[in-house]
């Protein structure tokens, strides 16, 4: 069985952030491997270690620099990569149907793809993609075994959690606590330089389009109580009646 | 026309519902209302008759703990026989999976857990946060019919409408592909206590409590005080002193009461994108330095075994 990981190259969450012109800019050395699809690429590495995959394929869409995020999934233990690369600022939707065709092309029964992108904030992407193959989803998921030619898995619902069953072919969202992934040792980073990378290039029109970006902060009042804490604690019980009035 | 999907739990409309309603009637048009689930489902539909003036019930006991896949053909079906323009939906878990299925489904576009919608002449134009709550964009849709998920708290709860709404009950064919996935058992949080997106103030405690005991003694007895909701931040979750549903934060719940503790919470940028829209902030945190202190409206620098029992009798004290 072959099994596809995305993975997608996100500013570092401390980052600084700038609006120019209406567009958010970083330098390139601030972006990283995003830490949702670590988990992903963590567990498609551990099935094929357990014996129970053959490959695994790491697949991203975005610009060149995105290769090191390639480069990263590749040094924690895939086995091969593609990129399919755009300069475009592509919604989730957009990129539904190249990374389903992707999937496809790479023979792959199992997609992996992180809950929630640290760009977007968006948790869109596996549902969508999942709508494009015509695939069960299986999102927030926390563990999952394979039986055969089944998963078997637990996901996050709104109150709570769920299990899960499907046959293969499924894709499935990560969240937290799905496993702990391992670091990129120095030799597997140099063995990862010399595995393949593919690169294709995207051409697909956007869905949705950001016209205007901006960095909001929330003015605070920003009232620092000092005293002992009988003193801070009804200086504090007063000010939240009587000031901000949410008592 | 616009469709407002409802999420419901025993027999009545989640708070989300009638936000949704709010949304919808600024965004301006007709507005129907799609509930989903088997007769326990019908109150729901009756409830949201009153704010509407279309209710559609599909009523399929399927439909009460239903795939994501399933959910989706419901609510496609409604949707494309009614040629709407615009679906609203929350965007909890559910309305997250949901959304871009029904949108890819439909041939349309999805603004993803919006802060504000609007139109802009025939464009629908909606604001959302991104790059963990750091950043605002403003976004538009280019295809229709556009699907929106709307962040909870973004729109207040709306007053019924002048004249009630009707309700028509009709039935969905499902395909093969909605039956894929099989749901087992489903493990709910519920212990009594506010929902944490619904609560209007919020007790969250981190890794500065020290240990679980501290937490349920210090955390959960304040908030049961007020009457609040619990949260947790992701180190205590990790630490195992509390479960995930209780997480605020990107892999967690994202939550604006009115007002939100942190206490002995640090504020790393990830706890930050699920509570930054907050009203008012209060921190308490033995260390003068944290990052939390830089959004709280009031701050406090100390011992947590001291000044929280404090505050619970001043607060007990307040006439």
């Amino acid at each position: 069985m072959i099994i596809a990981t995305y993975v997608k190259h996100v500013p570092d969450a401390e980052a600084r952030l700038t609006a120019d012109a209406g567009r958010i800019e970083l330098d390139d050395d601030a972006y990283a491997l995003d830490g949702m699809d670590e988990y992903g690429v963590e567990a498609a590495v551990r099935l094929k270690e357990a014996g129970l995959a053959d490959e695994v394929v790491a697949l991203a869409i975005g610009p060149a620099r995105s290769e090191a995020a390639l480069r990263t999934a590749l040094a924690l233990g895939a086995d091969r990569a593609v990129l399919l690369e755009t300069d475009d600022d592509l919604d989730p939707l957009a990129q539904a149907g190249p990374l389903s065709e992707a999937t496809l092309a790479c023979g792959a029964e199992l997609l992996w793809v992180g809950g929630k992108q640290a760009d977007w904030d968006s948790a869109a992407l596996g549902p969508a993609v999942a709508e494009a193959l015509g695939w069960p989803l299986c999102d927030w998921t926390t563990e999952l075994r394979l039986e055969g030619r089944e998963v078997a898995a637990v996901h996050d619902v709104d109150d709570g959690s769920e299990a899960w069953r499907a046959p293969l072919p499924v894709v499935v969202t990560t969240q937290q606590g799905l496993n702990e992934p391992r670091y990129p040792t120095l030799p597997n980073i140099m063995k990862a330089k010399r595995k393949p990378l593919e690169r294709q290039p995207l051409t697909v029109a956007a869905r949705v389009v950001t016209l205007a970006a901006a960095l909001p902060s929330r003015a605070r009042r920003g009232v620092r109580l000092e005293g002992d804490a009988a003193t801070v604690a009804s200086e504090l019980a007063r000010r939240l009646r009587d000031e901000a009035k949410v008592l | 026309m616009i469709l407002i999907a409802i999420d419901h739990a025993h027999g009545s409309p989640r708070r989300g519902a009638y936000e949704l309603v709010s949304a919808a009637r600024e965004l301006g048009g007709e507005v129907a209302a799609v509930v989903l689930g088997g007769p326990e489902a019908a109150p729901v539909a009756d409830a949201l008759a009153a704010y509407v003036p279309s209710v559609v019930h599909v009523d399929d006991a399927s439909l009460d703990h239903a795939s994501h896949e399933r959910r989706t053909t419901a609510l496609a079906s409604v949707a494309a026989d009614l040629g709407v323009d615009v679906v609203l939906l929350g965007a909890g878990r559910s309305g997250q999976a949901v959304g871009p299925r029904l949108a890819l489904r439909l041939g349309g576009a999805l603004l993803e857990d919006v802060a504000a919608v609007r139109r802009d002449g025939p464009a629908v134009v909606a604001e959302r946060l991104a790059y963990l709550s750091r950043a605002s964009l403003t976004v538009r849709a280019e295809v229709a019919p556009v699907v929106v998920s709307v962040k909870p708290g973004a729109y207040p709860v709306a007053a019924p409408a002048d004249a009630p709404g009707s309700v028509a009950s009709r039935s969905v064919a499902f395909g093969a592909a909605d039956d894929v996935a099989r749901l087992g058992e489903r493990r709910s949080a519920a212990r009594g206590r506010v929902a944490l997106e619904e609560a209007d103030v919020v007790v969250c405690g981190g890794r500065g409590l020290g240990d679980a005991a501290s937490f349920e003694r210090l955390v959960v007895g304040l908030a049961d005080e007020l009457g609040a909701g619990v949260a947790s931040t992701r180190a205590v979750v990790d630490a195992g002193w509390r479960p995930y549903d209780e997480q605020v934060g990107q892999t967690g719940k994202s939550v604006a009461p009115k007002l939100y503790f942190a206490l002995g919470v640090s504020g790393a940028v990830q706890h930050l994108s699920g509570m930054n829209r907050s009203g008012t902030v209060v921190a308490v945190n033995k260390d003068g330095d944290a990052p939390i202190f830089k959004v709280a409206d009031y701050g406090i620098v100390g011992d947590l075994h001291e000044v929280l029992p404090a505050l619970r009798s001043a607060l007990a004290g307040l006439d």
